[in-house]
């Protein structure tokens, strides 16, 4: 076991991705010399050369669509979109050619692409810079969605994700890239569609990703002191989605919350919500409640943006509320 | 791909004197009038409603497919765009199973999945058609991308239509393929519309392959009419790409017989130019070269003709009496 930030998490799964298979490369803006403009490539250049990590000019499309077509010919191309908002960029590439392109010829061929993006508020970016973008992309069958929250995550998703024969989105929490926690040493793969119970507790579910995940962490702490005892379930991967380890959860505490960093509409959280409606109605003892950011895009001054994103103590009332309810 | 292991090379005048050798003339004329035959077909299929959506048929324009296919070898691959039958074809995709997949059946190529828009036979290196327009010229890219990595000497040629220049994938894939040298060959259809819209309404300038110096790339223009020019041109563009030279622009002037898609009559066209290009024919002007050439008799041509329409009928009626694929089918190859 290593103590690795978020960032080294990420790099080190892909020097080892690109040491073990030949056939993986890293293309994307500065990924190459500059070592990515979040650093999460430093030093692969200098090990790998620029046969392997590629900089690339600033062309969402071609990154994307280079990284599709290399894909079905023999290659296992690992793209960065260097902020998550870019896949509007991008979006026909993604939404129409990489999820589509098995299905549409019938399977014949695999399209092993994963694509790497800097996600999420709490920085101070604005509006076009700090997204949960990962909501986006719930709407497109064919594509595998990656949400780490630790370093272990982001080090053992992102070698599934380069691994899987189809496309993959892996969402990197711009806010979590400095966090510290224990990595495996040698494999540490984590299969992709299986949740992470964070936290046990019998009376409240909550769902969270990323760094709502640890905001929920924290609020779970403060309500333990009151005698509230809240499980916490981090998914990891939403497509494919552990709603098996979601509904136990909910079969146990009556009561689910979703908290995510995204407006509620076309959520991630509202596709939680709706199936364990679905699935397990009977054992909810209180309605299930989504905690999101506002319907508006993300502002910039500190002051707004704190408010928009849920806070600790925004998670603490919203759980006391419905663990009295 | 038609094989032809001596006549890859440059041919730089279709002179009669540098003409290929007789079997090869012979093939690139029936792959032409399989073309034009099925297209033919895939109209008739579709008056009786037995096509779904849209088709875009390509008759007129069958001297670029074919001309650039038949330069092509074993390991190459090719994209097209949603009319793309013709450039499939020209691939060697069964014309059986081309038409299944257009008639939605189970035995088509993509299984009917894909249909007229997307027609993909990996097994000849038709690697997709794309119905999003200038979406497949980054795909093309990356194809390139993996040839040059593998060191497969393999090169992978991109067709799209003029209104694809205005489109901002097409500059992104030309700066990519330029900057990483990529051997990729990006054939332009001009047909002189974007689906209802003449080309000067839309694009300032007259010549698309002016389109490439942005790009420090090679370009060329030539008669999209005359198959053997287009063979020409992809030739040297394949020997430049092969030698690690880059990629090239081609610019090929063509002409589409027939509208957009099935409900667009062309009333847009003004009157007399449909009959200026039907007299510049691809398949009939490659016709006359041959029997002038003294290649071919004008009755081995009859007998040519009447021998591929007969084979793309009798591809067409195992086609028609192939089944729909099994409902259950449908959330098959959503992921491997």
């Amino acid at each position: 076991m290593s103590e690795l930030t978020f960032r080294e998490g990420v790099t080190r799964a892909l020097a080892e991705e690109l040491e073990r298979d030949e056939r993986v490369l890293v293309l994307g803006e500065d990924v190459g010399a500059a070592g990515g403009v979040f650093q999460a490539t430093a030093g692969l250049f200098d090990r790998f050369g620029p046969r392997r990590v590629r900089d690339t000019p600033i062309s969402e499309q071609a990154i994307v669509g280079c990284a599709l077509g290399a894909s079905v010919t023999g290659l296992r191309p690992v793209a960065e979109i260097m902020f998550a908002d870019f896949a509007g960029v991008c979006f026909d590439q993604i939404a129409n050619q990489l999820a589509k392109y098995r299905y549409m010829t019938g399977g014949q061929a695999s399209v092993p692409v994963t694509i790497r993006m800097a996600n999420g508020g709490g920085v101070g970016f604005a509006a076009q810079h700090s997204q949960a973008v990962e909501n986006w992309f719930l709407n497109v069958p064919g594509l595998k969605i990656c949400v780490p929250g630790t370093p272990a995550d982001a080090y053992g998703l992102l070698k599934a994700a380069i691994r899987d024969d189809n496309p993959v989105l892996v969402f990197e929490h711009k806010r979590l890239y400095p966090e510290r926690g224990p990595v495996p040493d040698g494999d540490g793969v984590v299969e992709l569609g299986r949740a992470a119970i964070v936290r046990t507790g019998s009376d409240v579910t909550v769902v969270a990703t990323q760094l709502m995940r640890h905001r929920a962490l924290a609020a779970a702490e403060v309500l333990a002191g009151d005698g509230i005892d809240i499980e916490i379930i981090d998914p990891r991967t939403l497509v494919p989605l552990d709603l098996e380890t979601i509904v136990g959860s909910v079969t146990k505490t009556g009561r689910l919350v979703c908290v995510q960093e995204c407006p509620p509409g076309g959520s991630w959280g509202a596709t939680v919500v709706a199936s364990v409606v679905e699935q397990a109605w009977e054992s909810l003892d209180v309605p299930p409640r989504l905690v999101s950011g506002d319907e508006s895009p993300i502002p910039y001054a500190g002051s707004l943006e704190d408010e928009w994103l849920p806070s600790v103590d925004r998670i603490v009332g919203e759980l006391r509320d419905v663990a009295s309810a | 791909m038609i094989s032809d292991d001596e006549n890859v090379g440059v041919q730089p005048h279709v002179g009669t004197a540098a003409l290929p050798e007789r079997g090869l003339l012979l093939d690139i004329q029936r792959r032409m009038l399989e073309i034009r035959f099925f297209e033919d077909e895939v109209m008739r299929l579709f008056m009786l409603n037995l096509v779904r959506g849209s088709t875009h048929l390509c008759q007129g324009q069958e001297a670029v497919s074919v001309g650039t296919c038949s330069a092509l070898r074993e390991g190459d691959t090719m994209t097209c765009t949603y009319r793309g039958h013709g450039a499939v074809l020209a691939m060697g995709a069964p014309l059986d199973r081309t038409m299944a997949e257009i008639l939605g059946k189970a035995e088509g190529l993509c299984g009917g999945k894909g249909g007229s828009m997307h027609l993909t036979d990996l097994s000849v290196g038709a690697l997709g058609s794309f119905a999003i327009v200038g979406a497949h010229l980054p795909f093309a890219t990356g194809a390139a991308l993996s040839a040059q990595h593998l060191g497969t000497g393999a090169v992978s040629v991109a067709f799209f239509g003029d209104g694809t220049t205005n489109i901002g994938a097409f500059h992104e894939a030309l700066n990519l393929a330029a900057i990483w040298k990529l051997p990729v060959i990006f054939v332009c259809e001009n047909n002189l519309y974007g689906e209802y819209s003449p080309l000067a309404s839309t694009t300032p300038v007259e010549r698309l392959a002016d389109r490439a110096s942005s790009y420090a790339m090679t370009a060329e223009r030539v008669d999209g009419n005359d198959v053997l020019a287009v063979r020409n041109a992809v030739a040297a563009a394949a020997a430049r790409a092969r030698d690690g030279k880059g990629p090239t622009m081609l610019e090929a002037l063509t002409y589409r017989q027939k509208g957009h898609s099935r409900t667009d009559a062309g009333a847009y066209r003004p009157p007399g130019e449909l009959d200026e290009w039907l007299a510049r024919d691809p398949i009939a002007r490659f016709e006359r070269l041959l029997t002038e050439a003294g290649v071919v008799t004008s009755a081995d041509l009859a007998e040519l003709r009447e021998r591929t329409e007969a084979l793309v009928r009798e591809a067409t009626e195992r086609a028609l009496a192939w089944s729909e694929p099994d409902a259950g089918r449908r959330l098959e190859d959503v992921f491997a």
